[in-house]
């Protein structure tokens, strides 16, 4: 699978040819994400125009009724959405290449599962915990299932291969989420309390969470950009790096570790959210090419605006009710893995 | 030199017959047919209404008609418990053949039957079922469980399939994918149902056999009757495919329409047992691997013995589930998957000697 | 059994053309070996041959009959086919394998005839590998997984054998050991060898004839000593050689043209330096 995910991306040309290209590229996202952002604030249950927006961002009125929803109901929400889907994006690049595996991400491998898991076991027990345990409980879980489903697909011949890893993300993921179904089946409150939030949601996401969870998820993107040289040098295959005398088993650790702290914050915030860390480096490795170092600053801006949008999708499309913002990023990204599937995979 | 074979062979002088099962097969075969019928007994005899291990095989074999008790005894073993454990034994049986065919194909031991997406669709549509419909009679339950497994799996089937074969991997992945969008799909059911409903829902999802009566019984034995004799059949041709795609070829088998054949049938075993009992898990996933531990991989043996060992697997599980948490009862879907979890623990440190 | 040839066979993968409108004649009872570049299509060619690829035009001719008209058994009867690097299922014994090999002469009913055991026996003793009959072919080493693969094509006692690429990935003694192997089922049993060679002296030892394909159509097509040049290797391969007879066998055996030899080299003008200096003439020189 090696040579096919190279085969992917010697195939399809950098479309930004030059890397004289690349930043300037980068400064366009961020600013078209910008824009998201905002055109997210303004959507909603009732419509807020633009001008009301700004005024209550940078000339905040307490009395204000829009003001306020502004800035204890959207603005949490649409940051939540901005530092989720940066982070599952990250996420997924970093696994993808450090597993050289074109098809990982969070959700495919389990992880997700496993936190959410975790989450609910949390729920269950403690009744409604306090903020920094959900993130707590989904940083264990997110790591335990990492270390299971590395430890599971490397069970026989052949070690870890792609394949393998993603089915055993597959069993690790209804083993646990058969565990998460008996807790919910056995206690009709927390079930309540948490099916909205399995589906993975952004809907009353309170500053207070996103402050608590946000730290994990900015180091997190930073560790992943600091580490991007090691990741681009590790794609290339295991037997290249330790020639090239990069100390791969320390990279691979911390790289592990980055996702946990990637994806089990974004899961504590958002609950388990799939697909993004598989749609989102695909779309960037098109354009940008193999080198990580800019894969992964792309993939963060690009992840937060693919969940952004996906957003105002989940409050918009069956307007006044909600959707979560999992399900619609299924809608999304299933379709885009199956097309990858079927027209990319050859044998 | 000659060479002592590790199989029996069973050859007919007259007729032009003759097959070759492994040595182990017979005397694994004993052993599990006893282990099953005590279970089977045992688990009968438990419950709240008490009664010996012996009225209860005297019920069983209807030789104690006279004994004062009988009508109770009868009504308890016959109407309550028969029919359920032996809804049990024949969605595992059904399970663990459709998992040996499933890892057959893919050449994979991580294969198991819901790859195709039959739980998905049959999840579907029995969770819409159970949510919108109210007055419905939930009799209909199975037959749209039923069809609901089986549209995704040809869905999954015909997506696959590109410039005249679908070769396993793309059957996975885009098993994986459809399976995404369904489950999804499913999910909206679940958020947006009444509350009581959808408790009921995660229990079907959870893959359970509490209150299955005879009918249930009738419907997945008549539809075993015909199935798994034809996989039995075509055994022959999963070893086959085994060895590769191309080897196979070279050696004259007729490659995709073999894998599709053996596919429609992992397909139509698995909706039925999903279709009757709900997606019990790790059962068609854990049964092969240990089936072929204890055989062989030769699929001759291989196949019935899976079915024989899933059977026993999931009423030993019931009981369990029955015992665990009395006078309640855990469904037998979680059990199955506690079981699967110390076995793969299991696979991990014995693969850490071998690699 | 008199003719197996092709006949304006076009063979592709997706779009790209590989071999176009070849017409081949393969010799009952030779050895035959494909060599050229990698991607030339040898290995496309071998496969189209069989029924592992079908032919985006044209006919593969078995005896008279186009092979894709005949039922996958009875083919399989007369043609075997061993693919580059099979990988067998865990856990399956030697005699497991080759027991496979049998299916193209089994049915629903006769699935263990005593002939099949006999046979079965016989090609595990011609490919020397009834010692390990019951042991797992995954633990085998590589020459012995090979040789037990070369017995589950024999028990399919089919008069023409084709491997794609047998010898690679195999140590020297490995690669040998198959190519006697084959050499001797060749001679003494009378089979019908065809097999993509990526080693040109290999095949110019052990073949009968050679047919060098380069860019999708056959550069040269005959005996080794006939057809194996100086010219045809610089022109199918890309590289300047010397070809001299091989020592054991007198067949062709190429030596390829370019540096190393330092060491030799560099003896030999010290050498020359050491005769000059304890020569007459230098004494004079010095005197």
């Amino acid at each position: 699978m090696t040579t096919q995910a190279h085969t992917v991306s010697r195939n399809t040309a950098r479309i930004l040819g030059s890397r004289a290209l690349l930043l300037p590229g980068l400064l366009i996202c961020a600013a078209l994400l910008v824009v998201c952002l905002l055109w997210s604030i303004t959507l909603g249950a009732a419509d807020i125009t633009p001008d009301v927006v700004y005024e209550a961002l940078f000339a905040f009125d307490e009395t204000n009724f829009d003001h306020l929803i502004i800035q204890t109901v959207r603005l949490p929400r649409v940051l939540a959405g901005m530092i989720v889907g940066a982070a599952l994006a990250v996420a997924g690049a970093v696994m993808q290449g450090v597993t050289r595996n074109p098809l990982a991400d969070s959700g495919i491998l389990g992880i997700n599962s496993g936190a959410a898991f975790a989450v609910v076991v949390a729920v269950y027990l403690l009744g409604a915990p306090s903020l920094s345990t959900y993130a707590l409980f989904g940083f264990i879980g997110a790591g335990i299932a990492a270390i299971l489903v590395y430890t599971l697909g490397s069970v026989g011949r052949g070690g870890a291969t792609p394949l393998r890893l993603t089915l055993a993300g597959v069993i690790l993921s209804a083993f646990v989420t058969s565990f998460t179904t008996a807790i919910l089946i056995f206690d009709q409150e927390t079930l309540d309390q948490i099916r909205f939030w399995t589906a993975g949601s952004l809907a009353g996401r309170e500053m207070d969470l996103v402050m608590q969870t946000a730290p994990y998820m900015l180091i997190g993107l930073a560790g992943a950009f600091i580490l991007s040289r090691q990741i681009t040098t590790l794609s290339l295959g295991d037997d290249v790096a330790k020639g090239l005398g990069q100390n791969t088993g320390w990279i691979k650790l911390l790289a592990a570790g980055l996702v946990v702290l990637l994806a089990g914050g974004a899961v504590a915030l958002a609950g388990p959210i799939g697909f993004v860390g598989l749609v989102v480096p695909h779309v960037v490795r098109f354009f940008v090419g193999v080198d990580y170092r800019w894969i992964i600053p792309y993939a963060a801006v690009l992840g937060a605006i693919l969940v952004t949008l996906a957003d105002v999708g989940s409050r918009v499309l069956i307007r006044p009710q909600e959707l979560p913002v999992g399900i619609v990023m299924a809608f999304v990204g299933a379709p885009f893995f199956i097309a990858l599937a079927r027209w990319k995979v050859k044998h | 030199m000659a060479v002592k074979p590790t199989w029996i062979t069973v050859r007919s002088r007259r007729l032009p017959f003759s097959f070759r099962l492994d040595r182990r097969v017979l005397p694994v075969a004993l052993l599990l047919t006893a282990f099953t019928l005590t279970a089977l007994v045992v688990s009968i005899n438990y419950g709240q209404y008490n009664m010996s291990l012996l009225d209860v095989v005297q019920t069983l074999l209807g030789t104690n008609t006279a004994h004062p008790d009988y009508r109770n005894f009868a009504l308890v073993v016959h109407t309550f418990r028969l029919p359920r454990i032996l809804v049990a034994f024949l969605v595992g049986a059904a399970l663990a053949a459709a998992g040996t065919i499933m890892q057959g194909i893919t050449r994979n031991p991580l294969a198991d039957p819901y790859l195709l997406g039959v739980s998905g669709g049959a999840s579907l549509v029995a969770v819409a079922v159970i949510v919108w419909l109210d007055d419905v009679p939930l009799s209909i339950l199975p037959f749209a469980a039923f069809a609901g497994g089986l549209i995704e799996a040809f869905a999954i089937y015909l997506l696959a399939w590109r410039a005249g074969s679908s070769t396993p991997i793309r059957l996975i992945l885009i098993g994986i994918g459809l399976s995404s969008v369904v489950a999804a799909l499913t999910t909206i059911m679940l958020l947006f149902g009444n509350i009581n409903d959808v408790q009921q829902a995660y229990i079907w999802l959870t893959g359970s056999v509490y209150g299955r009566t005879w009918e249930h019984v009738r419907a997945l034995g008549g539809w075993l009757l015909v199935f798994m004799p034809l996989a039995f059949v075509l055994a022959r041709g999963l070893n086959m495919l085994n060895l590769g795609d191309e080897p196979a070829k070279g050696l004259g088998m007729r490659v995709e329409r073999g894998r599709g054949v053996l596919l429609l049938i992992s397909v139509a075993l698995t909706a039925a047992a999903v279709a009757v009992s709900g997606t019990i898990g790790f059962v068609g996933l854990v049964a092969p691997h240990i089936t072929r531990r204890l055989v062989g991989p030769s699929h001759e043996g291989l196949l019935p013995i899976s079915a024989l060992f899933g059977g026993a697997l999931v009423v030993t599980a019931d009981l369990i589930g029955r015992v665990v948490v009395a006078p309640s009862e855990l469904p037998v879907g979680i059990v199955t998957a506690m079981i699967g979890a110390p076995y793969f623990a299991f696979l991990l440190i014995r693969s850490r000697n071998h690699a | 059994m008199t003719q197996l040839n092709t006949r304006d066979l076009t063979l592709s993968y997706d779009d790209a053309c590989i071999i176009d409108s070849l017409d081949l004649s393969i010799r009952i009872g030779e050895i035959t070996a494909l060599v050229g570049a990698n991607g030339c299509g040898k290995s496309t060619l071998l496969r189209g041959i069989s029924r592992l690829l079908k032919p985006r035009a044209g006919h593969v001719i078995l005896d008279g009959q186009d092979i894709w008209k005949l039922p996958a058994k009875t083919l399989a009867q007369q043609l075997g086919i061993l693919p580059q690097s099979p990988v067998a299922p865990e856990g399956l014994t030697v005699h497991e394998l080759v027991a496979q090999g049998r299916y193209p002469h089994q049915g629903w009913l006769q699935q263990w005839s005593a002939e099949d055991e006999r046979i079965a026996h016989e090609a595990m003793a011609l490919a020397n590998v009834s010692e390990y009959a019951d042991r797992p072919v995954d633990t085998l080493s590589g020459g012995q997984r090979q040789r037990a693969w070369i017995a589950m094509t024999l028990a399919q006692d089919s008069a023409i054998i084709l491997l794609d690429e047998p010898t690679t990935f195999l140590d020297l003694a490995y690669q040998i050991e198959v190519l006697d192997l084959l050499h001797d089922l060749n001679t003494q049993r009378g089979k019908t060898i065809v097999m993509v060679l990526h080693d040109l002296n290999h095949a110019c030892r052990y073949a009968d004839t050679v047919i060098a394909v380069k860019d999708g159509g056959v550069a040269a097509h005959g005996a080794p000593d006939q057809v194996v040049t100086e010219s045809m290797v610089r022109e199918v391969f890309g590289i300047d050689c010397r070809i001299i007879p091989d020592p054991l066998t007198g067949t062709p055996l190429i030596v390829p043209c370019g540096r190393g030899g330092k060491r030799l080299a560099s003896a030999q003008s010290h050498s020359q330096i050491d005769t000059f200096v304890h020569s007459p003439v230098f004494a004079l020189m010095e005197a």
